[in-house]
């Protein structure tokens, strides 16, 4: 148990509040039950808490299924910077957020819900995790002329790969015989990486 | 083609329409009875049809409930796989679903769950308001009634409080609504794909609080808040006239004052059954864990794979199945499953484990196998083992051609297989049904080779000492290399044998035509039954399974290719 992410439930289980809230005061404020604009500001904070949600954070080790559609909510989340990315503020948040809907009934569960969110993203934070966005790689763009490879610029008999890694220093000062390593009229460099 | 698709996908259709069938029966017909039904024409007066939408909800919810655990109780359906022999073909092949039907009752339950939830916030606002000043007539009438002596009551809100939560908190249906509410909220959210990926502790873990979900389910009902009249009531007390003369309930004799009564709980009648059996599944379980293992061979692979050989009394196996290993010394509470790579006909049995999280990573540690020195019989930890539990590829056999498509890791339940298929061909005297086996190994790092290169050396030399180079034909693909390795294979082109596995077939580079495969089995074996197993990632199945139907011919004597996928 270890290495789990924390933050990655915790995500999970935010996400699935936020509906609950939405749905919860929906059936509140439809059903025009006392006290219902507590159902409609459970909307509200459904909504914003789905939104902020919506984009999964980068795992620490291992790739990351981003969510359908994602990268705008990315985005808007990557520029409230430090608000967003500690989760010891989204813990708080939550938490703050999950109060006053605790007051009516249809919403009662969508708060236990997000307040077990709040719990579990402290958890993250005490592990110290943090919300780092999904970035799209970089295209690479194919680099022209990059895998062309010189010509050997020395005539045969060429010695084997191996023999040319080693570093032209050595090949140099270890003049002789032809038995050695070939002198060559031109410097050579190593081609083979 | 459409004959091979309906065949193949047919049954799991007509078993799902089935249970959705089911579903709907029941709902309808319940909702229908709670619309109509006399003994409860009073309650349909303060709560309207959300009282109906409630119980029919929760009727579905009792028979899913019922249902869910079933599907994951393994032994029982190892046991059905086993002893039914006439269960040939698409039945055995519906039980390797079991894990998608678990899903799609959870699905249920939870659209279930949100319509319940949703009536009963409507039923407990509309009883609330009726105990308000404001509620006049029939309804205020059927509020007090209670509040004498030899009165029964229908509302369970007794006085007009300051906010439904506190009575949703009052009553006992209430509180279990709530646990069992968010016990399903995070059972499911730990269960997603996603997070199966990142921790498969977490959902394991998280999942376990079933428990407090089925026990609150079992005493929800106990508050009996749901209230009828009763029949003794309903014989004195004339519905249709006297609610219109509520005004004389006290007095008049026509109609005397109705008396209600709650209704049972139900609810654990439906989940008993397969809560025990569940219950002696995981006894078994416990049971087998206090059965000892012999650890008899400890092998370190270097690509970062440990082969365990391991012996246990009364222990049999066919080819393709799992087991489930604990090992206390790394996690007391956690069981993990891994195929079975050793053929039945050996003397024990074997499991290549490798690091892909925390608890193999682990295991890996506690068996020496980042190291260094040997160990000691006595200082290996201690293990347990569940099982086996049946696969899909114990059907191998039954085709007369199979091809077994394999990728990466996915090889392990083929290599138990072609060990059998060799022990089998050795043993002259039974003949087998199977009379050729295609195998497609894909592959990206070729370091993965080395410990199944062996074996397919091995049965090489075997099959051509007997005389049987055409039984079993396999081709590698490699998927994953640079440009070193390509330097090198180049140079070998023209060889005997195989650069990097020594094998005499060579491996292919890059990713199998398949169109060109199964066209070329088709053409193998015009009328045959072919079995198509795989073991390997989401992507390539659905294309394997677009390939066996789009090769399967339409007529029935025609070839004829069926699929079949193992998962965990």
């Amino acid at each position: 148990m270890g290495q789990i992410e924390w933050a990655m439930w915790a995500n999970e289980q935010a996400l699935a509040s936020g509906l609950i809230l939405i749905t919860g005061g929906i059936v509140a404020t439809a059903g025009r039950f006392t006290q219902w604009y507590f159902g409609a500001y459970s909307i509200v904070a459904g909504v914003f808490v789905c939104l902020l949600e919506y984009p999964r954070g980068k795992r620490k080790k291992g790739s990351t299924m981003e969510r359908c559609g994602q990268k705008y909510m990315t985005a808007v989340v990557k520029l409230f910077g430090p608000l967003t990315r500690n989760y010891y503020i989204r813990a708080v948040l939550h938490l703050l957020l999950s109060v006053p809907a605790g007051f009516l009934l249809a919403t009662i569960l969508g708060t236990a819900c997000l307040a077990i969110a709040s719990g579990i993203y402290l958890l993250a934070a005490v592990r110290g995790e943090q919300w780092t966005p999904i970035e799209p790689k970089p295209r690479e763009r194919p680099q022209v002329g990059g895998t062309i490879k010189q010509p050997p610029s020395n005539p045969p008999p060429r010695p084997p790969a191996e023999a040319r890694k080693k570093p032209s220093e050595e090949a140099a000062a270890a003049e002789g015989p032809s038995a050695g390593p070939q002198t060559n009229p031109i410097p050579v460099t190593d081609e083979i990486v | 083609m459409m004959g091979c698709w309906i065949l193949n996908e047919g049954l799991s259709v007509v078993l799902v329409l089935s249970w959705l069938g089911v579903n709907f029966y029941l709902f309808i017909d319940t909702f229908c009875w709670y619309e109509k039904e006399e003994s409860f024409h009073y309650t349909r007066v303060i709560l309207g049809s959300t009282l109906a939408w409630a119980r029919a909800s929760a009727l579905c919810l009792n028979f899913n409930c019922m249902l869910i655990l079933i599907p994951i109780s393994r032994n029982l359906i190892s046991f059905i796989r086993g002893a039914s022999i006439c269960c040939r073909g698409p039945w055995r092949r519906q039980l390797d679903k079991n894990l998608k039907f678990h899903k799609l009752v959870a699905y249920g339950i939870a659209v279930n769950a949100t319509i319940h939830v949703v009536a009963h916030f409507f039923n407990l606002e509309r009883y609330h308001w009726s105990q308000s000043e404001e509620a006049e007539g029939l309804l205020a009438a059927l509020s007090k009634l209670g509040n004498t002596p030899n009165e029964s009551y229908l509302n369970p809100v007794r006085t007009f409080p300051a906010n439904t939560t506190t009575e949703l908190l009052r009553t006992i249906a209430g509180v279990t609504g709530l646990v069992i509410s968010l016990a399903l909220v995070l059972i499911m959210t730990s269960s997603t794909e996603f997070i199966r990926q990142v921790s498969y502790e977490l959902f394991w873990y998280t999942h376990h609080v079933f428990i407090i979900f089925f026990l609150s389910l079992a005493i929800h009902g106990t508050g009996r808040i749901v209230r009828g009249q009763t029949q003794d009531s309903l014989s004195l007390h004339n519905v249709t006239f006297c609610r219109d003369h509520y005004a004389e309930w006290q007095t008049a004799a026509q109609c005397p004052v109705p008396q209600f009564s709650g209704k049972e709980p139900s609810a654990w009648k439906w989940v008993l059954g397969p809560v025990v059996l569940y219950a002696c599944e995981r006894i078994i379980r416990f049971w087998r864990f206090q059965q000892e293992v012999v650890i008899t061979k400890v092998i370190s692979h270097p690509s970062g794979v440990l082969e365990l050989h391991m012996k246990k009394s009364g222990f049999k196996m066919a080819p393709g199945q799992y087991i489930l290993m604990q090992c206390p010394a790394v996690s007391s509470l956690e069981w993990h499953p891994f195929t079975l790579t050793s053929a039945p006909q050996e003397d024990f049995f074997s499991v290549h484990i490798r690091a892909a999280g925390d608890w193999t990573a682990a295991l890996l540690e506690a068996f020496g196998a980042e190291g260094q020195a040997l160990q000691e019989p006595w200082s290996l930890p201690r293990l347990a083992v569940d099982g086996p539990f049946g696969a899909a590829l114990t059907d191998v056999f039954h085709y007369p051609v199979s091809v077994c498509i394999a990728a990466g890791i996915g090889v392990t339940p083929f290599a138990a297989l072609l060990k059998s298929i060799w022990y089998r061909c050795s043993e002259a005297q039974t003949p087998l049904k199977l009379s050729k086996v295609y195998f497609y190994w894909i592959c990206r790092d070729a370091r993965a080779f080395e410990w199944f290169a062996d074996l397919l050396l091995s049965l090489e030399t075997r099959m051509s000492e007997q005389g049987k180079t055409h039984f079993l034909s396999y081709h590698i693909f490699l998927t994953g290399w640079d440009e070193n390795q390509a330097v090198h294979i180049a140079l070998h082109w023209d060889e005997n044998t195989d650069v990097v596995t020594g094998l005499k077939q060579k491996t292919f580079y890059g990713r199998p035509n398949w169109k060109n495969e199964f066209k070329q089995i088709a053409y193998n074996h015009p009328s045959s039954s072919i079995g198509v197993f795989f073991c390997g990632p989401k992507a390539l199945s659905k294309t394997l399974q677009r390939m066996c139907r789009f090769y399967s011919s339409a007529d029935p004597r025609g070839v004829h290719f069926y699929y079949n996928k193992e998962s965990f």
